[in-house]
């Protein structure tokens, strides 16, 4: 199947020759000043042009009355609309005289408003459809997209560069996103607010997303899905080019009733929308961090060939509830194979576990971590690795840095090897798991206690997610688990 | 609404469509109760049928564990005298006692978003407390229904267990393919429930079937 729109109609929207924010206001507190600001702050390539009413300047940019005074020369895509409903009519059809073939809605007052904001989205829709111009929103919070370095958006920041698409039904999911993505370092490819999806809706996005070759995976919130039939069908399609994390809002009585007066959407049975999500090959994600977790695990590391995992740590505690978390799910805690324990005997002293978990049982020396990463990700029966212990050096250096006897020189000198070590740790992690396309998730409660840490701080460098939990790291990894078996099943690549 | 099928005649349904269902004979009249448990061998079970019967066991319509002739004549006799006027013209059911340490749930609906879905579940006594089940959307093919019997929290009583064989996995996603044909095949049909599917020496056996229609 198709997608419904053609995705050369999005360029427009997501990398846009120039951009005009209507409605500009000179007050910092509004929409149409934040719009604008954001735009230009965050180093959007193309020209910006404004309208208001008041005229004069905003952030310097000279504020035209309509989009007929743009200049003749002037080259725009796409329009970021922040005025009143009542304005926006005539707004549209002056930027389609203007060769405008985009444009975001962040006003309200439409379908979200009773009888006469349906009346009026439904004819807005028409006559944006009449005019060629893909109407994103209305009521929605904006637009980004990290190729084009455009942030035409209100609430949320402004996120790294990467391969995460994101859609939501509600715009704040959208800022909740970016916010991981810029904590975890992560990236982003193109983010959007559906808001009231008047013309242009989470699986039009989705459809694009696949399209598109700058986002490798599509994180998508949604409440209610339309037509149910027509969902599956399109997600499913979507599902076999590119992994498609979702969440849904409204799984029980309760979230549905707060569903149905947030977004109107339609209770469903849970059981069978979970049914529909298996079927299509989606990635269902039962909270908001592991929709993150699991869209930025498929962003940054390869699919397992299969569900044996290898636990390397420095502890045998954290060994053990890893342990735990593996049999518990779909993975497997691999049976360690005679070869690999001799191999990892020659490396340690006795001892170490001798088994999975592999805990090295504090008796490894300077290169030993990289080598047993490597010995274990290289086996042929160790299909994926977790790899837990990072940063326990550096955190022990920083007692150093922060105790009264900092500036001696043998505290200095062992505080740059312990920080010197869990970088290499880090980068070996990554190397190891490029080398042989299999996932390596380093997973460390740093990543949010002390991110700073050389440890956590390395692996973002890497451009991988360094896990909270190893529970984290494993349940993501389940999610990559469970595409894969999906898509060799059904011959997808 | 939509209106039900008997018993007998919704497991008919289902036995047209290769789907395993128990032996049973369909009688009238408590002598013919007496010798159709001669025939298939006692204990039986007795069961009051009929178009307007839903609900059986909660109406004491069962009667389980019957063990001879002359019983299964008496417990004829009570079911029919047990008959309200809503339920239709009704008949007697008169079946072999099956055994199976597992009971499985499975069914078809016409869900009013998703449209036609399959589901299979934990059955027994407390199937609606568990809650074990999982659903996909018609048509689905030999995989998909292999995938929903790994969906099960219990998967693992689809193993060997106390002393029975691992159920037939095979046969239990052809039950499920079968189902999706049916409710895709027939647009008049709302429902339909195979509550129980025994599972005997291996084998899943739908005992008991309610089919709903479309008036």
């Amino acid at each position: 199947m198709s997608p419904r729109i053609p995705p050369e109609r999005f360029r427009a929207l997501f990398d846009p020759r120039g951009v005009l924010v209507a409605g500009v206001s000179a007050h910092p507190g509004k929409f149409g000043f934040v719009a604008l600001h954001n735009i230009i702050t965050q180093g959007y390539r193309g020209p910006v042009y404004g309208t208001n009413l008041e005229g004069g300047e905003v952030l310097g940019v000279p504020m035209l009355r309509s989009p007929d005074d743009l200049p003749p020369d002037a080259i725009v895509d796409l329009v970021f609309v922040c005025t009143p409903a009542a304005a926006n009519p005539d707004l549209l059809r002056a930027c389609a005289r203007r060769g405008i073939t985009a444009a975001f809605l962040t006003s309200a007052g439409y379908g979200e408003a009773g009888e006469r904001g349906r009346a009026a989205e439904a004819e807005l829709v028409a006559l944006a459809d009449e005019l060629g111009i893909l109407l994103a929103g209305p009521n929605g919070q904006g637009v980004v997209s990290t190729p084009a370095r455009l942030c035409a958006q209100i609430v949320a920041p402004y996120p790294p560069a990467g391969g995460v698409g994101i859609v939501s039904q509600s715009g704040n999911f959208v800022s909740s996103f970016q916010n991981m993505a810029r904590a975890s370092g992560v990236g982003v490819s193109r983010a959007v607010s559906a808001g009231n999806a008047a013309a242009v809706a989470v699986p039009d996005f989705l459809e694009y997303f696949a399209a598109d070759p700058e986002t490798r995976v599509a994180l998508a919130y949604v409440e209610g899905v339309g037509e149910g039939r027509t969902f599956f069908e399109r997600v499913r399609d979507v599902a076999a080019a590119q992994p498609v994390v979702l969440l849904k809002g409204g799984t029980t009585a309760g979230g549905q009733r707060a569903a149905a007066s947030h977004t109107g959407a339609l209770a469903s049975d849970d059981r069978v929308f979970d049914g529909m999500c298996r079927q299509a090959g989606v990635t269902r994600a039962a909270t908001v961090e592991d929709a993150f977790e699991a869209a930025a695990t498929f962003a940054t590391q390869p699919l397992p060939l299969g569900p044996r995992v290898a636990v390397v740590t420095t502890a045998g505690g954290w060994g053990v509830v890893t342990a735990d978390a593996i049999t518990r799910s779909e993975l497997e805690l691999l049976v360690l194979p005679d070869d690999l324990r001799a191999a990892i005997d020659e490396r340690l002293p006795p001892r170490w576990s001798r088994n999975n978990p592999i805990d090295l049982a504090g008796g490894e020396t300077r290169g030993t971590v990289p080598e047993v990463l490597e010995l274990a990700a290289r086996h042929p029966e160790v299909d994926a690795v977790v790899y837990l212990g990072i940063g326990i050096q550096s955190n022990e250096a920083r007692l150093m840095r922060e105790g009264q006897f900092w500036g001696d020189p043998g505290l200095e000198r062992i505080v740059a090897y312990h920080e010197r070590q869990d970088a290499r740790f880090a980068t070996a992690a990554a190397e190891v798991s490029a080398a042989t396309g299999k996932p390596v998730l380093t997973a460390t409660e740093l990543a949010v206690a002390d991110p700073a840490n050389a440890g956590p701080r390395t692996v973002q460098a890497t451009g991988r997610l360094c896990y909270p939990s190893s529970y984290r790291a494993v349940r993501a990894l389940e999610h990559l688990w469970r595409r894969a078996r999906f898509c060799e099943s059904r011959g997808l690549v | 609404m939509g209106r039900t099928l008997a018993e007998h005649e919704s497991l008919a349904l289902l036995r047209e469509r290769g789907v395993p269902v128990v032996e049973e004979a369909v009688v009238d009249t408590p002598d013919a109760a007496a010798a159709a448990a001669r025939s298939l061998g006692t204990p039986v079970v007795v069961k009051l049928t009929g178009p307007g019967v839903a609900h059986k066991t909660e109406r004491g319509l069962v009667r389980l564990g019957v063990r001879s002739a002359a019983e299964a004549e008496s417990a004829a006799t009570e079911l029919l005298a047990a008959a309200r006027p809503d339920d239709g013209a009704v008949r007697l059911v008169v079946a072999p006692m099956v055994r199976g340490a597992r009971e499985l749930i499975a069914g078809a609906h016409d869900d009013p978003q998703f449209g036609p879905c399959v589901m299979v579940g934990i059955g027994g006594v407390l199937a609606e407390a568990v809650a074990d089940v999982a659903v996909r959307l018609a048509p689905l093919d030999e995989r998909d229904a292999h995938e929903m019997l790994d969906d099960l929290r219990a998967a693992a009583i689809l193993g060997p267990v106390r002393g029975e064989p691992a159920v037939d996995r095979d046969r239990l996603a052809a039950i499920l393919v079968a189902l999706s044909n049916l409710v895709v095949e027939r647009p008049d049909l709302v429902s339909i429930d195979i509550n129980p599917l025994v599972v005997v020496d291996g084998a899943p056996l739908a005992v008991d079937a309610l089919v709903e229609l479309r008036s």
